[in-house]
């Protein structure tokens, strides 16, 4: 110590305080950091107690153990191929077109996601397509010693061959009910796509044959219901997070010509190849035409255009989180302004459904709120993103893989806070991304700027989440281990009916209702309104 | 040769000045990154524009604890070692290479996106400026006027004397 000292000897005060005069300015610095974060921390979590939204995944469905399913598929179209990836097989042809893309670009994960996929434990038995060259392709990449699978003529062969236990349906709308029906009466489970039905009298039908068999599985396709996010912003609403929600908007907007339906053409299409009336069935008499065969979305006679194709998904999506089940009215206008090609359905479409005794509760005096209008918009002219947005009296959320709520700057609920500038109406107060390590509240514009490019995003147990394979994970876990599918036949109900309601305001240009308590849309006297929805010849255009 | 000017008693307080205020915006930054759990460098390094190679290892979910975890640590040494006057000259050569990883990972080079930044930037943006700033600090060394060297710069004059 006195060795110490004396070297010291020589500092005068000047010395010492040059020396260590950065010390006080450390000091300082790291308190104000630390400071700085726990306030925003302490900020944080005020708000999230006071919201106390439950954030959590949906458990994942039932073990797969036992012995395998056999499936059956009618439908080798584009999306049958993707729900057979879904399922677990696919094809050489895509598996190599992969690999090849997957060297050109490392970021392509498409192969080695479908690989790390987990094993559903079915055998693919039974195939069922009219076009010879889809069919032969299906069986050349599945039928295999380890899974013999069997090319079928017609699906009700296959349905009734005893060699399967399910059919997954991905055929042009038309043939999905008259198929489902088929199936669940032979006791066979069934995954349709949507719209469940093309007709309000199949969606009665089907509902009745599902009613009768109860044992047997029905799921639509809506796989959005496995969005991870959803769960959460069903408890939001159940906290009156948002107050009374009067008006949520959904949408779709396209700008390719594939998105607006023009599928490629076969060049080995032709009278030898397609089986013409099975394609056919119940739709008017057409001679062949591979246009309609290829393109079937653009018509009425077999498809449902934008309410039944896209609007049914915008639709359950809200009517999984709110519950709000069948509009009272719906109104529809449109128009076919961006592909005069030749179509009858409308590839600009606006629907407003209107539930004016349905509210997701509120923060004023009684009485006052009550009433909501879903709005669905659509293009297929312009690819704009706008989101999908519930909008409540005290705050809105926008609803996607990633869940953020804005307080409202009028809220009643968070009138307090507001003025004490603890909430700030343009930053979310809340924002929940499955994929990443819980919830944040105050998020700063970077790290939202990253996580909208959903470059945070980790994947369930290290995986990329598919939601198409989790729906119909979850339909072969309700035929393995029991359960009711999220998408079963009374949420397939109302999907169809108000797809076909939205259908029937735009081709009758007048409000449709729905009178709830005898389950019936209102007609008026002579009014078929099956044969409207199915009217193939009119030409909206004019 | 000509001998150097010695400095001005005005430019060292400058020179001095200089590396106090980088260091306090080093150590700033490695603070609030340090006391705020969920931060992490993954969407910088991931959404990179340029050599997207390196950054996207440095990003990917191997790396990515490591690279935080070294980030914030380079950030407290740097920024504390130039505050106090300690090691200046390292602290300079590894806040340059933390700084030019970021300027690469978001060159301002015509013609690269630019993401989110708060003002407008060609060729040459703040992170590049303040790394040559860093050059000067690492040049021009004042911790013998101004920091703990000067301790030790004291105590070995003293005891040569003695």
């Amino acid at each position: 110590m006195s060795t110490d000292k004396k070297l010291f000897s020589g500092f005068t005060r000047r010395d010492w305080l040059k020396s260590l005069a950065g010390l006080p300015i450390l000091g300082s610095v790291w308190a104000a950091g630390l400071d700085t974060t726990k306030k925003s921390k302490l900020e944080k979590e005020l708000l999230l107690e006071r919201l106390n939204i439950k954030a959590s995944p949906p458990p994942p469905s039932g073990s797969m153990a036992g012995d395998p399913v056999r499936v059956g598929l009618i439908g080798f179209g584009i999306r049958g191929e993707q729900l057979m990836r879904a399922l677990g097989f696919a094809t050489q042809e895509w598996q190599e077109a992969m690999a090849k893309s997957s060297q050109e670009n490392p970021n392509d994960k498409r192969l080695e996601d479908f690989k790390a996929q987990e094993n559903l434990n079915v055998k693919l038995t039974g195939i069922c397509d009219i076009f010879d060259v889809r069919a032969e392709n299906a069986l050349r990449s599945f039928n295999t010693p380890d899974n013999p699978c069997k090319r079928y003529d017609s699906y009700l062969d296959l349905i009734h061959s005893g060699d399967v236990d399910a059919v997954i349906i991905a055929t042009p709308d038309h043939w999905h009910a008259p198929m489902a029906q088929a199936a669940v009466e032979a006791g066979v489970h069934v995954y349709v796509e949507k719209p469940m039905t093309h007709t309000i009298s199949e969606t009665y039908m089907l509902r009745d044959a599902v009613r009768r068999n109860p044992g047997t599985v029905l799921a639509v396709g809506h796989q959005h219901r496995q969005t991870l996010s959803f769960l959460t912003a069903q408890d939001a609403i159940a906290k009156n997070t948002l107050g009374h929600v009067s008006l949520v908007v959904t949408n779709t907007n396209r700008n390719d010509d594939n998105g607006a339906w023009q599928y490629p053409i076969h060049p080995d299409a032709n009278t030898e190849t397609i089986d013409w009336n099975a394609f056919l069935g119940n739709a008017p008499y057409e001679p062949f035409n591979k246009e309609h065969f290829f393109r079937w979305r653009k018509w009425w006679a077999y498809g449902s255009g934008l309410s039944g194709d896209l609007l049914t998904h915008d639709y359950d999506r809200i009517n999984c989180v709110l519950n709000m089940g069948i509009p009272k009215y719906v109104t529809a206008s449109g128009g076919i302004y961006t592909h005069r090609d030749g179509r009858n359905v409308p590839d600009v479409m606006q629907v407003n459904m209107d539930f004016p005794e349905f509210s997701t509760g509120s923060s004023q005096e009684s009485g006052k709120e009550q009433g909501m209008t879903l709005v669905y918009s659509a293009t297929l002219g312009n690819q704009f993103d706008r989101g999908t947005v519930l909008m409540g009296h005290d705050a809105s959320m926008e609803l996607g893989n990633i869940l953020t709520i804005y307080a409202d700057p009028r809220s009643t609920q968070y009138k307090d806070m507001i003025q004490e500038g603890r909430i700030d109406p343009s930053v979310p107060i809340y924002q929940y991304d499955p994929s990443a390590d819980g919830v944040d509240a105050v998020t700063s514009a970077t790290a939202k700027y990253f996580a909208n490019k959903g470059l945070l995003w980790t994947y369930r147990d290290g995986k990329r989440v598919d939601s198409t394979f989790l729906h119909i994970r979850e339909w072969l876990s309700c035929i393995r281990n029991g359960g009711n599918p999220s998408c079963g036949i009374n949420e397939g109900f109302e999907e169809a009916i108000t797809a076909h309601m939205a259908g029937l305001s735009y081709k009758i240009g007048r409000r449709i209702e729905w009178d709830a308590e005898n389950e019936q849309v209102i007609a008026l006297p002579g009014e078929d309104l099956d044969a409207i929805l199915l009217d193939n010849t009119v030409n909206y255009q004019s | 040769m000509s001998q150097p000017q010695p400095l001005s008693s005005a430019q060292t307080t400058a020179l001095v000045l200089l590396r106090l205020l980088v260091g306090w915006h080093f150590l700033y930054e490695g603070v609030i990154k340090l006391y705020t759990p969920s931060w992490t460098a993954k969407g910088y390094l991931l959404s990179a524009t340029y050599m997207e190679s390196l950054f996207h290892w440095l990003g990917s979910e191997s790396m990515i604890s490591i690279v935080d975890t070294l980030n914030i640590a380079t950030l407290l040494f740097v920024g504390a070692a130039l505050i106090l006057g300690f090691r200046t000259k390292l602290a300079s050569i590894l806040g340059i290479g933390l700084l030019l990883l970021y300027f690469f990972a978001h060159p301002p080079f015509p013609g690269h996106p630019q993401g989110a930044t708060e003002g407008s930037y060609w060729i040459v943006n703040k992170n590049l400026i303040e790394a040559v700033a860093l050059l000067v600090v690492y040049l021009f060394p004042t911790s013998l006027t101004f920091g703990l060297e000067r301790l030790f710069h004291k105590k070995e004059i003293q005891t040569q004397s003695h």
